[in-house]
């Protein structure tokens, strides 16, 4: 997709994303928000692997923890504070993030690949086997976040239809936040790291700082998206952080095309209506989802936003 | 070659520098001295260590032993980007660009590492008017003014390696470290290349590792020749030229029809 | 702890360590050598156990499971290798692990649809059922010694074979130069195969050795792989030699702190790990 086409399209999503509850079922708004919560996840994550080259294999621990904060903020008879529940979860994600890119930076390739896996399972142990959250069961979030402010309530949480709109609006100040950096001298390098880490070093810049600053920042995001997912759920387990929640996250970067906020996107409704589509045809909806992943390495090198790029291609050659 | 100025500041100093790799040497007791307004040559024949000597320099490589100054002030300690805040800038034998950018966005990525503000992230970094400054002269320094927008990668081998050169300047480097700069380049672009290195001396201090005799002869004030990991003679061209021992060792074999 | 309890421990530790060891050096040869990262390995593992549950339950005789189990193994992986492996080497390393994904998402449906999802246990071979007893009430079972036996006669036979072998040679060149292996003539597709093979029988054989004593289950593969991940990671990649101290560091932390720290058993191999990436971030070993 081209910056103009995008320019359009864009508000075009918004529009049918913000019309949606008005003729979607329950359901389907539920899906639709559960979906978005994802959105939000991959692009986070995009910010590591398709814009710094940092392929992280453990990014569901942020999610993760940011959830379980939610959880354990939030008194059994009472509300949290909205305003205090979301900035802790951000917070808690990216300091865990923090801590953990000190190390898992130091490596490089498919050592990182696997230290960021192994991290992550650090942290899903964490939560499995100690009481810190109730153990292997999970536990319950009987109450979503309170918006209140002084008394007034600018809106409620418990309310499905502005649950949905929250989420959207979480949305577009994730894609707002990435957009910034992506533009800034700060998001610049990060893309040189991808292309040249070594030139980049040469250039004076010490990377190291920048990858770290990165992994913060997107595990920061993956808290948000954590939180909606904790809010939404009314539910965490130590499954949010297992290591296939980070494989699925990974997939959406990689089906919408890397380095893509709009791909990621993509990637995450294009997963959900797999996993559904799967799931009414066959109990068994992971093999068809294995044997399409497989298929889409072999057949289909380049994501889900080549396809455009691939048919065009196949069309023009069929005029000639 | 006798125009430098009779007051020669000396920018970079190497004092025995030595690298081993396990039971090898590779640079033993190796010492430099880089002058402002000068270009010093490195010759040697392959695998006489000149790659571990620049690569000591430019901070890819720790010595083992020995002391590198800058302007007086000890760098042993540095790291490869802590060395290019200072001032030393390094371009690389195998093209080392970012292949999918445009010429401006090479060497704007190059100049914005003088001014790196990785906190302001509300400003639009492709709008700095100082680093688009910077990496605008750069481009006209390295004689790529009207090719900005062409992607890097889709250049031509030459246009590549002056790229190269563009980068490290609009790092506004004071030392440059140029690994074979004319390496796999036809005689148009070389001789071009050479009149580029002779503007580039003019108040910077460049060492250049290069097996074109002709460019060396050419452009060196200083030439150091190295075998075996040993400098076996340093001065000026004449000097070198005349030198039996450089005669025998270097010159007598693959050198002598160029000198 | 008294004296019993603690060799009871140490053995089990050892044990432990080694049938880790024989996952992870498949794993480390396949990086090392092929440049491949494979999140599958660990369902050669779970494979592994699966195929001595039903070739036990078919033929009745553990051990005729294992005869047949291994030549299945060797078969199964040289076919993948050729299917599917072999057009993942020029790959970058996200596209090998989204393949492997789908490779586990694949093998564990497999798995469901052919034998279901039902937790199964395989008696220990009768010869092997008796324990050793070593005071009043503690006592030992040999097949955990056996297991642990064998696994120290592969781990020679994997010594042997690398170091004083034809192939051995051409493996060790591999890992360190690709390009000359293959100037000096050598078909390198050949030792590709015959080495992920190699990995694929060592994983599944450690699971069918593992099956009498942990149970069958969905799941087994995963855990397995993450762990032999920690101990590749922790060895050096490409080195097996690491992969064997690593294994062993693993074995002991890991059953030491089950018994020492039991809330936090799960957390203690991970921060071994992040104190060995510390310490040395390219492992134990590096590569060679």
């Amino acid at each position: 997709m081209n910056p103009t086409s995008q320019r359009l399209i864009l508000p075009l999503l918004l529009a049918a994303l913000l019309a949606f509850p008005s003729f979607g079922s329950d359901f389907y708004v539920e899906l639709v928000a559960k979906t978005l919560v994802l959105a939000i996840f991959a692009m986070s994550l995009d910010l590591l692997v398709g814009f710094t080259g940092l392929v992280s294999f453990g990014h569901a621990a942020y999610f993760g923890i940011a959830a379980y904060a939610v959880a354990m903020i939030t008194p059994k008879y009472d509300p949290a504070s909205l305003w205090l529940a979301l900035p802790a979860a951000i917070i808690a994600a990216g300091l865990a993030a923090f801590v953990i890119g000190l190390f898992v930076l130091r490596t490089k390739g498919i050592y990182f690949i696997m230290v960021t896996l192994a991290f992550a399972q650090m942290v899903f142990f964490l939560f499995h086997d100690t009481n810190l959250g109730g153990g292997s069961d999970g536990v319950n979030i009987n109450f979503k976040p309170d918006a209140a402010i002084a008394g007034w309530a600018p809106f409620d949480l418990n309310e499905p239809g502005q649950l949905y709109y929250f989420i959207v609006a979480a949305l577009v100040a994730v894609y707002g936040v990435l957009k910034l950096v992506l533009r800034s001298p700060f998001g610049r390098v990060l893309i040189g790291i991808r292309s040249n880490e070594h030139r980049m070093l040469s250039l004076g810049y010490a990377t190291f700082y920048y990858k770290l600053a990165a992994f913060t920042l997107a595990g920061a995001l993956a808290g948000v998206a954590g939180f909606l997912y904790a809010v939404l759920s009314g539910f965490v387990t130590p499954e949010l952080l297992a290591w296939h929640q980070s494989g699925n996250v990974l997939l959406m970067v990689i089906l919408g095309g890397m380095g893509n906020l709009v791909g990621a996107i993509a990637g995450a409704f294009a997963f959900t209506a797999m996993q559904e589509a799967f799931g009414a045809w066959t109990k068994h909806w992971q093999l068809a989802m294995g044997l399409a992943i497989v298929a889409a390495v072999l057949f289909l090198p380049g994501g889900l936003s080549a396809i455009p790029a691939r048919l065009k291609r196949a069309m023009t050659g069929e005029e000639k | 070659m006798s125009h430098a100025t009779p007051q020669r500041e000396a920018l970079l100093v190497a004092e025995k520098l030595t690298r081993r790799f396990g039971g090898l040497t590779a640079n033993s007791n190796v010492n430099l001295t880089l002058e402002r307004g000068t270009l010093h040559a490195l010759l040697g024949p392959n695998g006489a260590g000149k790659s571990t000597c620049i690569n000591m320099l430019s901070g890819d490589l720790p010595p083992s032993e020995g002391r590198i100054l800058l302007g007086g002030k000890d760098i042993t300690g540095l790291s490869n980007h802590q060395r290019s805040r200072v001032g030393i800038g390094r371009s690389y034998q195998r093209t080392n660009i970012f292949p999918k950018f445009s010429v401006l966005e090479n060497c704007r990525l190059a100049a914005q590492s003088r001014r790196q503000q990785p906190w302001r992230i509300v400003k639009d970094a492709v709008r700095d008017p100082d680093t688009l400054a910077r990496a605008h002269a750069a481009i006209a320094e390295a004689g790529l003014a009207g090719r900005e927008h062409r992607i890097a990668g889709q250049m031509s081998h030459g246009e590549q390696r002056q790229l190269e050169i563009a980068m490290v300047l609009a790092t506004d480097a004071q030392v440059l470290l140029l690994d074979e700069p004319l390496a796999g380049m036809g005689s148009d672009e070389s001789a071009q290349m050479v009149e580029l290195l002779k503007r580039l001396r003019e108040n910077r201090a460049i060492l250049l590792v290069e097996h074109d005799m002709d460019a060396v002869f050419a452009v060196a004030d200083t030439i150091t020749v190295l075998v075996n990991g040993q400098v076996l003679e340093s001065g000026d061209p004449d000097t070198i030229r005349k030198s039996p021992a450089v005669q025998q060792a270097y010159l007598g074999h693959e050198g002598a029809d160029h000198v | 702890m008294d004296f019993y309890s603690f060799l009871i421990q140490s053995l089990n530790a050892l044990q432990y360590g080694l049938l880790l060891f024989l996952v992870a050096s498949g794993l480390t040869l396949v990086f090392g050598i092929m440049g491949i990262i494979n999140l599958a390995h660990g369902s050669f593992y779970m494979i592994g156990a699966y195929l001595a549950f039903a070739l036990t339950s078919l033929t009745g005789n553990f051990f005729v499971a294992i005869l047949l189990g291994i030549p299945l193994a060797l078969a199964f992986g040289a076919a993948l290798e050729a299917l599917l492996f072999a057009h993942l080497y020029k790959r970058d390393h996200l596209e090998q692990v989204l393949l492997t994904y789908g490779l586990i998402l694949i093998f564990e449906e497999v798995r469901s649809l052919l034998l279901g999802d039902d937790v199964h246990g395989i008696p220990v071979p009768e010869i092997f059922a008796a324990s050793i007893p070593l005071n009043d009430t503690l006592s030992y079972p040999v097949y955990r010694l056996v297991i642990s036996a064998v696994c120290i006669v592969l781990a020679v036979g994997l010594y042997w074979l690398i170091q004083r072998t034809r192939l051995g040679m051409m493996i060790r060149a591999g890992s360190h130069d690709r390009d000359m292996v293959q100037s000096l003539g050598i078909d390198i597709n050949r030792i590709y195969r015959t080495v992920f093979a190699l990995g694929v029988a060592l994983a599944a054989l450690a699971g069918m050795l593992a099956a009498p004593i942990s149970s069958v289950f969905p799941g087994m593969g995963s855990q397995v792989l993450i762990i032999s991940f920690v101990i590749v990671v922790i060895g050096g990649i490409g080195s097996v030699w690491g992969a064997l101290i690593a294994a062993l560091i693993i074995g002991f932390a890991d059953t030491f702190g089950k018994v020492l720290l039991p809330d936090f058993a799960g957390l203690i191999v991970y921060l071994v790990m992040a104190v060995v990436l510390l310490w040395r971030p390219e492992g134990i070993l590096k590569k060679g």
